[in-house]
């Protein structure tokens, strides 16, 4: 039992934190001032909400910059952010103000949005909790995660590099731990931002199966 | 007859069930006590009854307790609600005067034991003045329109909302600048309701047949009270523009117009727009019309929520979770049921209605692939499961500050 995979599970209480945006300039000093956690809230409720539709736009900022302020070029760039390359949060509050300060500062025209329609940041507190599936060797792992909660494929997949400053996601991290190297390769390669999450668990499901 | 929990488990799945009696088991113990007042009648008093019910079956002693007051007392907070809702009223200090000492009354005669104190709206809000001598955990929750209070209303309640140790709120746009945590709690939908149960072929055709609308051509609704920021008018002008290209019909359905001079008014408009197309079907329907509103929304190909301003929207949310595509202004809380050609069709006037409707009349597969999309939506975000989970959450919050918290098998 000493080195079966204990799936957890997580939900967010989702808190409200009064600050809110009209244009990019307050989008900036918002990002620059919010919580790490807010930041983590952006950029994953959108995926965890949307778990069967289209991955596209995984993140909060880029949906408002996009499709309420109508800033294409500069909602391509927030949504490229190469999430799955960044290892903190930190980082990648960093990134997006590199980018939100570059577009301000080339001199674009920057207007707010119509009243009513103001970017809100949010917070969240995470809950973590274990689920009562252990899978104590490789097929275990792939009928387990067949029948887990979605948030519980988030949580070992997202959480583990951004929050907890891990190498990788906790699948691989097992994987590698019971001598599995090329399945955790396999794991550790995919680009989890670019998929549904139903789409993400199919795709580990089938290389578990090494059907892939 | 209210609802078995375990009966959820077939639409939104076994884990989401297992969750809520993890969550659930980690309250053990501790009794949370709301407090509101009304026991009957109005959307709070509905949606606790179904709540008490849902979290005691998950293990939680949740109880609930209603305040006293006077037709005076009343009056004053009904007063209070409107200002809240931007109407221009005054509440006088001696009014003020008057609701605290009712609150203080009820404090006296109230058995306040609960661990967490969950206090619902402004009339009871007084009642955190005993946190000082009981302590325990208090929350408030606003089930109200929060965008544009009238300050002074606003400044005598924040004296009261600041000493809970958080506030519940169900719209971003509702958040204020306060100094007490604030939490986002959206409305949720009953699937098991009278209004979102699934519902036999001939119950909805026995609806239609009722009213007189033909089952062989495309029916567009939009369902909701007779106001004007509902935009009802606009909605028969998208209609005929709509009806020049594609022979459709038009439901307007709702209630609200008997007891409201003004409701009474937009009724008369809207039926003068409509004059004597009788293609535009105009319901006015009684209270209770549960079923009656269910079946107009299955037997529609488009749902329209063309609102100038909404507190949440909730009648989107039903019409997704009926699986129908739906068309709805990005105000209140529709952005958060609606992400934009994913789930729906969100616009900002009467042209992009237009546009839009007509697209998804022709495009029916289309517009299904939208439908299925905001029916998934729904089913994971605004469903009562969901709503469950969230109070859980929140109880759960006020014993922990970190923002990663693991809750292990002890329990709190």
């Amino acid at each position: 039992m000493e080195k079966a995979f204990r799936f957890f599970s997580e939900a967010h209480c989702v808190m409200l934190l009064g600050i809110k945006s009209r244009n990019p300039i307050q989008l900036l000093e918002g990002i620059k001032k919010v919580p790490s956690s807010s930041i983590y809230y952006h950029t994953h409720r959108f995926l965890q909400q949307h778990y069967r539709v289209s991955p596209e736009p995984p993140n909060d900022f880029a949906y408002w910059i996009t499709n309420i302020l109508g800033l294409r070029e500069l909602g391509e760039s927030i949504t490229s952010v190469d999430i799955i390359n960044i290892d903190s949060l930190e980082d990648l509050r960093k990134e997006y103000v590199t980018r939100l300060e570059n577009h301000i500062l080339s001199g674009e025209y920057i207007s707010d949005c119509i009243e009513g329609h103001e970017f809100h940041f949010f917070d969240c507190k995470t809950f973590v909790y274990p689920t009562p599936f252990i899978a104590k060797d490789v097929d275990e792992l792939r009928e387990d995660l067949e029948k887990v909660h979605i948030n519980s494929l988030c949580f070992h997949i997202f959480e583990p590099k951004l929050r907890y400053q891990r190498r990788e996601n906790d699948f691989s991290a097992w994987l590698r731990n019971i001598g599995e190297e090329k399945l955790a390769d396999q794991i550790s390669r995919l680009d989890p931002y670019a998929f549904t999450l139903e789409g993400l668990r199919q795709k580990i499901i089938r290389i578990l199966g090494r059907d892939d | 007859m209210m609802a078995n929990i375990k009966d959820y488990s077939s639409i939104v799945g076994q884990a989401v069930i297992d969750e809520l009696f993890l969550l659930a088991d980690k309250l053990k113990g501790k009794v949370i006590q709301n407090v509101n007042s009304t026991a009957v009648g109005g959307g709070v008093a509905e949606i606790l009854s179904r709540m008490i019910n849902l979290l005691r079956q998950l293990g939680v002693d949740a109880r609930w307790d209603v305040i006293k007051g006077d037709e005076k007392f009343f009056n004053i907070t009904k007063k209070m609600h409107n200002a809240l809702h931007g109407v221009d009223v005054e509440v006088s200090l001696k009014e003020l005067m008057y609701f605290q000492e009712v609150n203080r009354q009820n404090a006296k005669e109230m058995d306040l034991c609960g661990d967490i104190l969950f206090i619902h709206d402004p009339q009871p809000i007084a009642l955190v003045e005993q946190k000082e001598t009981l302590g325990k955990k208090w929350v408030w929750r606003c089930h109200i329109d929060f965008t544009t209070p009238k300050e002074e209303v606003m400044a005598f309640l924040k004296l009261y909302i600041e000493k809970y140790d958080s506030a519940v709120f169900s719209a971003p746009a509702f958040a204020r600048k306060l100094s007490i945590p604030q939490v986002l709690i959206s409305p949720s939908i009953d699937p098991l309701s009278d209004k979102n149960r699934e519902l036999p072929q001939e119950v909805i055709n026995s609806v239609l047949d009722r009213f007189g609308i033909d089952r062989t051509r495309p029916i567009v609704t939009q369902i909701s009270r007779f106001d004007y920021l509902k935009d009802p008018i606009g909605v028969i002008e998208v209609y005929k523009r709509v009806k020049k290209h594609i022979d459709c019909q038009l439901v307007l359905a709702g209630g609200g117009a008997t007891d409201d001079p003004e409701g009474a008014k937009v009724l008369e408009d809207v039926k003068n727009a409509a004059a004597d197309d009788p293609d535009i079907h105009v319901l006015l329907l009684p209270p209770a019309s549960d079923i009656e509103i269910n079946a107009l929304q299955r037997a529609s190909s488009v749902i329209l929520q063309k609102s100038l301003k909404e507190g949440f929207g909730l009648t989107v949310a039903e019409g997704l979770w009926k699986a129908k595509p739906v068309i709805a202004s990005a105000v209140g809380g529709i952005p958060l049921q609606i992400a934009h050609k994913y789930s729906g069709i969100l616009t900002h006037s009467i042209d992009g209605t237009v546009h839009y409707l007509k697209q998804l009349l022709y495009e029916p597969g289309y517009a299904q692939r939208l439908a299925l999309n905001g029916k998934e939506h729904i089913k994971n975000n605004f469903l009562i499961t969901r709503h469950i989970r969230d109070y859980l959450l929140l109880f759960l919050s006020l014993y922990h500050e970190d923002d990663i918290v693991g809750l292990n098998e002890m329990g709190l």
